[in-house]
């Protein structure tokens, strides 16, 4: 039954956006904190979408053929600012601090692609059930 | 039986193929922000006249020669043809996935309200009164 598949395509696609959602809300919190070490500065997260093409891609959070999941959660690869600041206890020997790749402007943008994208989703949802129910008042003409 | 399927006509095969058209399209606004993900749709008229459309095929006489219309496979589903190209390979343009989604949905209403119309004449005539 093909309406009845749409909840669950559209299922996932709500969680691969609030998955990217949160993703953005954890760079955004950790767009100023700083470091001692360039390899433990807070990289911005990015999730990598993949489409569920088959059977066999599908698991259990993402059971439906034709929908999304995200394959992944990767680190942007811009290097760390490296910021004099001598005062700070994190500082290292020579008195630099390594500050997060996060971009707080691009942060938003992302943050408003996902909440739109979300918003498409439940749109699709609620169409769905709207014409889910008035096929099923077709038993009351 | 037979009665039942003369009386609903077209709109019974219709109405499934106009849904599992509103799934295709749901699959594309899912997948609006999957890099490479390539938008479908679901070509209604040659699924309803399928097999009218291999009677009018045209013959290929020399290797050369396409074949007429698109590959479609027996599902009748075609990848779109994006108006602009993206960065990320993805061809789904929300505005035009929007559009085609709200016509689906008014089209399989359509197709709802005729079966309605058939059944309540089915009804009235079972009735008698």
């Amino acid at each position: 039954m093909s309406i009845s598949n749409i909840f669950g395509i559209a299922g996932t696609a709500l969680n691969a956006q609030i998955t990217r959602m949160n993703a953005t809300a954890s760079n955004l919190a950790n767009a100023g904190t700083v470091s001692g070490k360039e390899d433990e500065a807070f990289r911005g997260k990015r999730t990598v979408f993949k489409a569920l093409v088959n059977e066999e891609m599908t698991h259990a959070g993402a059971p439906y053929v034709g929908g999304v999941m995200v394959a992944g959660i990767v680190d942007d690869p811009t290097a760390p600012r490296r910021v004099s600041d001598p005062k700070n206890p994190l500082a290292d020997k020579e008195g630099y601090v390594y500050q997060s790749n996060v971009s707080e402007v691009t942060e938003m943008v992302e943050m408003m692609a996902a909440a739109r994208s979300y918003q498409n989703n439940v749109e699709v949802i609620n169409t769905a059930r709207q014409l889910m129910l008035r096929t099923l008042d077709i038993t009351k003409s | 039986m037979n009665l039942l399927n003369r009386t609903l006509g077209i709109h019974d095969q219709a109405l499934q193929v106009k849904g599992r058209r509103l799934e295709v399209l749901a699959q594309n606004i899912a997948n609006a922000d999957t890099p490479s993900y390539k938008a479908r749709d679901i070509d209604f008229k040659s699924v309803l006249s399928g097999t009218q459309a291999q009677e009018l095929a045209i013959t290929a006489t020399r290797g050369q020669h396409f074949s007429s219309g698109e590959a479609a496979s027996e599902s009748g589903l075609l990848y779109r043809v994006p108006f602009n190209t993206s960065f990320d390979g993805n061809t789904v343009e929300m505005s035009v996935e929007q559009a085609q989604y709200g016509k689906a949905a008014a089209d399989y209403q359509a197709t709802l309200q005729f079966l309605e119309n058939r059944i309540s004449g089915l009804r009235k005539a079972l009735r008698g009164d």
